[in-house]
């Protein structure tokens, strides 16, 4: 091979390499002009560090599909999951997902304890299921059953107030169990979990 | 091409982000509250096992109820309430609800039919087939199917195995005798414990594949 032909060739090469990696880094970015660069979540961004890749996977294809249509999805992601290959969404997911999550603790102290209760036990008379269940007994999640610990308080009680007042209805079975919730009861689990770290055994 | 789309796309969400006011919800407004009685009940069950019963796979995996006979389900409700059955989740659960209302939720379950929840890794059917029609006489392993039936759909106090979670057939068999059956020997559980004793955590699996993807 002559020379100028295999430095053509190493050319290629590294354009080939250098391409995707550098569209993934432009989207990255892009998602974290809102959601943080480090994905620690800003304002009305959720936190994505730490969150389970499946659960990322598929909220990204329900915002693309407009399954998921609770007012700020529908402002938001919306658009940016407009045109998102699935390809780009699971190395998206693969990148946030491997992030080390902090805890936010923007929730009443004072509510901990009722949040905890409702967390580990529900409340049976009232036909709420306990949390721990599904969402695992340190709210880490598992698979695409979303960490809950240590998201922001104002998320968690939207998300859930949104569902309470019949928004975002695509899924089950959260819609049910929101309802279920009462107001106080909905910022007793936001707060308690807006303090909870990622666990020691996940470290 | 695509990309482009998309960066355009984003870029429009990024300015009404920035630019938006503060939107929270107003934390004033009421909910309405699911209704009480034996309808809301139901539906409670079915958040954790599945719309129509057909179980589900949480961080615990929850069985399925569907098709299940009655009075299979109300000794198990009766199990978890005296703690015979160790299950911290369902004992909470049962003491939400009165034993009167026992049979009502078996029936309703008892008479759902969807398909199984599926999942289960594939490759060891035939040893579970094999297993449950024909026991492993070698090992002291009764035939599966003397008691749940050929078609797996049990009666009265013995369980349907069809459709049940892979998952949950393999924790229930592998923890039998630290969850089942704590009130004694005259406990209806205890039939299951030379069952459980001689089969390997292989044949476990196998079973638990085959049974949980029939219909
Ligand atoms: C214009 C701002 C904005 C941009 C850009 C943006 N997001 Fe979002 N995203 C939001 C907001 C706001 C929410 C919360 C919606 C809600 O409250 O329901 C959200 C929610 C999400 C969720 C759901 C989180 C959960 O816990 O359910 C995921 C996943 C997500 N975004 C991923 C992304 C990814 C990946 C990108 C980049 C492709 C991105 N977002 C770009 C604002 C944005
Ligand atoms: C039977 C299982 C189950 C139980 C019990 C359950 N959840 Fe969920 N939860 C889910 C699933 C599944 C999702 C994901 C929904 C989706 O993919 O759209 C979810 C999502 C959520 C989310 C959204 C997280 C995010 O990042 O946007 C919140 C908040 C939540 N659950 C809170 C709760 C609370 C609080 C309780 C207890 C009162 C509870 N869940 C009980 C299954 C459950
Ligand atoms: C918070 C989630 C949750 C709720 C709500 C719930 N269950 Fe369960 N249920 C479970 C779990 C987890 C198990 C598995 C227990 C085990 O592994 O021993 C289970 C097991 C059972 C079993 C034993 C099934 C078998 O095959 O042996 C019955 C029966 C049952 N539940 C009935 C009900 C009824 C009736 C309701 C409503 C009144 C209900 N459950 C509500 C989580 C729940
Ligand atoms: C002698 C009759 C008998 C034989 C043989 C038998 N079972 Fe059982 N099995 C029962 C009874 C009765 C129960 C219900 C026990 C209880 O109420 O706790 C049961 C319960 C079960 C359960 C629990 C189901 C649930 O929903 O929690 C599983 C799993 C199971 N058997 C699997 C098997 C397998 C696999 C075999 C064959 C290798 C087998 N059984 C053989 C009588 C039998």
């Amino acid at each position: 091979m002559s020379r100028i032909l295999r430095k053509i060739s190493v050319l290629t090469l590294a354009l080939l390499i250098a391409g995707p990696i550098w569209a993934d880094e432009l989207a990255i970015r892009n998602c974290g002009w809102c959601h943080g660069m480090s994905g620690q979540g800003y304002s009305k961004a959720p936190r994505l560090a730490g969150q389970r890749r499946d659960y990322i996977v598929n909220q990204l294809r329900a915002f693309a599909t407009h399954q998921r249509d609770e007012t700020l999805g529908v402002k938001y992601m919306w658009n940016a999951t407009a045109n998102l290959d699935p390809l780009t969404a699971g190395k998206l997911a693969d990148y946030f997902s491997a992030l080390p999550p902090e805890a936010m603790k923007d929730g009443e102290s004072d509510l901990v304890v009722d949040g905890r209760a409702i967390f580990e036990n529900g409340v049976p008379d009232e036909n709420i299921p306990a949390c721990q269940a599904c969402h695992g007994p340190q709210a880490q999640g598992v698979r695409a059953l979303p960490r809950l610990g240590g998201l922001s308080f104002l998320y968690l009680k939207r998300r859930l107030e949104d569902w309470a007042q019949g928004r975002d209805l695509s899924g089950t079975p959260m819609p049910r169990i929101a309802a279920a919730l009462s107001p106080t009861q909905i910022a007793a689990l936001a707060s308690f979990l807006s303090f909870v770290e990622v666990g020691a055994s996940e470290r | 091409m695509r990309a482009a789309h998309w960066r355009v796309a984003l870029q429009a969400a990024l300015a009404s982000f920035l630019t938006a006011a503060t939107l929270s919800a107003d934390a004033g407004e009421k909910y309405v509250h699911a209704a009480r009685g034996a309808e809301a009940k139901f539906e409670y069950c079915t958040t954790c096992h599945g719309p129509s019963a057909q179980g589900f796979r949480g961080f615990y995996v929850m069985p399925r109820l569907a098709g299940q006979p009655a009075q299979y389900i109300e000794n198990q409700l009766l199990a978890f309430l005296q703690q015979r059955r160790r299950n911290p989740v369902m004992a909470n659960v049962a003491h939400g609800i009165t034993p009167s209302m026992f049979p009502a939720l078996a029936k309703r379950m008892s008479a759902l039919n969807p398909p199984p929840f599926g999942g289960a890794p594939s490759g060891e059917a035939a040893l579970g087939r094999e297993i449950f029609a024909h026991g492993l006489p070698d090992q002291n392993v009764p035939a599966c199917s003397a008691c749940h039936g050929p078609d797996a759909k049990g009666q009265r106090e013995i369980p349907r195995l069809a459709g049940q979670l892979y998952w949950y057939m393999v924790q229930t068999l592998s923890l039998w005798n630290s969850e089942r059956g704590q009130g004694g020997r005259e406990d209806i559980s205890w039939i299951m414990r030379p069952t459980v004793a001689n089969l390997t955590p292989k044949q476990i699996q196998a079973v638990a594949e085959y049974v949980s993807a029939l219909r």
